[in-house]
């Protein structure tokens, strides 16, 4: 494989992390918690547009739509389940309860759908698109993942700065106190939040299991952790961060694994973590944290 | 009928008991001042009739209605805006973005009027009304809180520090302001650590110590009362 398709590959694979990163970043920006079932909710958009396509055989569009509207109620419902209830608990007590609703959605799904891996069917059925007399080849799937990041990226970004409840968002982000002041529904914008990420998390789960189609109860928590990876390192909190996060980390794992090692890949990538928080702390776009004395 | 009637109201901070049975009145169309020293209570008592604190007892009336358990983000659609202390504008929001989030509960045309009508009282913000807030000066950013407050149109406006941190003449322009609004009608709920400017401007007053009301009248009176004067006005 040519140069030039590993940094085709490491976009597409950092779209996706970038995808998944807004998911944490957003809801941290808002709730200031780290929602970690976030990548457990990919996997349940993966098994949704399977079961979609495969048991039902629904057009992939139908099991697109039908894994975004599933995980968007599943985040709804773990956030009142789970989250709400800790509005005022310490961040320690949101973060174990995080970690117990990750292997909770897990099991349900060892439960639900057994061990065995599935094999998942492509969403997008197509030739693979050849350049410079195939030193380049393009997956239709990497095309469509980089073109759906940039959509959703730019969607985002006028949904915050142009709407009522985009602006609301940030509001919140920003002070919660001075947002209810405002009559802002503070509680409906966390929902909110977690639906947007939740949504985003079932393409991504699509765009992950049609790239690399093995799908197991385990399937979302790798690809979870180097999305939250890729939102501190981009600066969590920040929309923008979490696309130069997403981009560099899938950049970088791709590279590693061509280059250097396909067993030290993941150590490589967070090795760029260690590195970029040791010279910035708050990432690559993030803001200082003032601390109130 | 008082417009917004408080009654022996009681707020806990976890084990300090901040409030000990405070009882005062605003009527339409008045300002009046909560003065005290720091730690008094004065700030917890506007956040408990703005919803934000859930007092452990006592009463709270706005026109006529118990708003005692009324969550704070439904206090603005009921006309009342709370300006709180330390400014707290969305400094990484523009000037004019965060005057619409003072309207969120509005349609935007009046919301689009209450801008305008902002903008009249304060031209320095029309001025900057695209520059994120977080770069205005800490006058330019209580003259935005105070107009993000009012872009609801509230009929009660409570006003908490308005002049803290400010250069003289700038605590002497936000005062000035104060009293336009008072000319136009506005009920004014105002905390004050700078007495002497409060109680110059009040219609009455009330003086908190420790938690509780000691002391009330109008702001004339308290102006020239031997107590006040030592205490609050440096003799």
């Amino acid at each position: 494989m040519g140069f030039l398709s590993n940094v085709v590959n490491g976009i597409s694979l950092g779209s996706v992390y970038a995808i998944i990163a807004l998911g944490y970043t957003m809801v941290y920006g808002i709730a200031k918690m780290l929602n970690f079932a976030h990548g457990d909710v990919i996997m349940v958009g993966g098994y949704l547009s399977f079961i979609s396509m495969v048991y039902l055989g629904l057009h992939p569009v139908f099991a697109v739509l039908i894994a975004i509207c599933g995980c968007t109620v599943l985040g709804i419902l773990i956030e009142r389940l789970a989250y709400k209830p800790l509005r005022e608990a310490s961040s320690l007590d949101v973060l174990i309860t995080a970690i117990g609703v990750s292997y909770l959605l897990q099991n349900l799904a060892l439960l639900i759908w057994k061990s065995d891996p599935k094999v998942y069917p492509s969403v997008i059925q197509a030739e693979p698109l050849r350049f410079f007399e195939g030193q380049l080849i393009i997956s239709p799937v990497s095309l469509v993942t980089v073109l759906v990041n940039i959509l959703i990226m730019v969607g985002l970004t006028l949904f915050t700065t142009r709407t009522r409840m985009g602006k609301a968002m940030r509001a919140c982000s920003e002070d919660k106190g001075a947002a209810q002041l405002m009559g802002i529904d503070v509680d409906k914008t966390i929902s909110l939040t977690f639906a947007i990420g939740s949504g985003l998390a079932a393409i991504a789960g699509v765009l992950l299991c049609s790239a690399y189609p093995t799908l197991m109860p385990t399937t979302g928590s790798m690809p979870g952790i180097k999305a939250f990876t890729a939102a501190v390192v981009g600066g969590i909190g920040s929309i923008p961060g979490a696309l130069l996060g997403g981009l560099l980390l899938g950049v970088a794992e791709i590279f590693a694994k061509a280059y250097i090692s396909t067993q030290f890949s993941d150590a490589i990538v967070f090795a760029v973590l260690i590195i970029v928080l040791l010279v910035r702390p708050s990432g690559l776009l993030g803001k200082p944290v003032n601390v109130k004395v | 009928m008082a417009m917004l009637a408080v009654s022996d109201l009681h707020v806990h901070y976890g084990s300090i008991h901040a409030v000990k049975g405070v009882s005062f009145e605003v009527d339409e169309g008045e300002i009046v001042t909560l003065i005290g020293a720091n730690g008094a209570g004065k700030s917890t008592t506007l956040n408990t009739v703005a919803g934000l604190l859930k007092p452990s007892s006592g009463s709270v009336e706005f026109e006529g209605e118990g708003i005692v358990g009324v969550p704070a983000h439904k206090m603005v659609s009921r006309g009342i805006a709370l300006c709180p202390e330390g400014r707290r504008v969305f400094t990484e929001m523009t000037v004019r973005e965060n005057l619409e989030m003072g309207a969120f509960s509005r349609f935007d045309d009046e919301a689009r009027e209450s801008r305008r009508r902002i903008y009249e009282h304060f031209p320095r913000l029309k001025e900057r009304k695209l520059q994120s807030a977080g770069t205005l000066s800490g006058g330019e950013q209580q003259m935005l809180a105070m107009g993000r407050a009012l872009m609801s149109r509230p009929r009660l406006l409570m006003l908490d520090e308005p002049s803290m941190g400010l250069a003289p003449i700038l605590v002497q322009e936000i005062f000035d302001i104060i009293k336009v609004l008072r000319e136009t009608g506005a009920t004014i709920l105002l905390v004050e650590q700078n007495a002497r400017m409060a109680l110059s401007i009040a219609d009455r007053a009330y003086v908190l110590e420790t938690g509780r009301i000691v002391k009330e009248g109008s702001g004339a009176d308290l102006l020239k009362d031997d107590d006040v004067r030592k205490a609050y006005l440096g003799g």
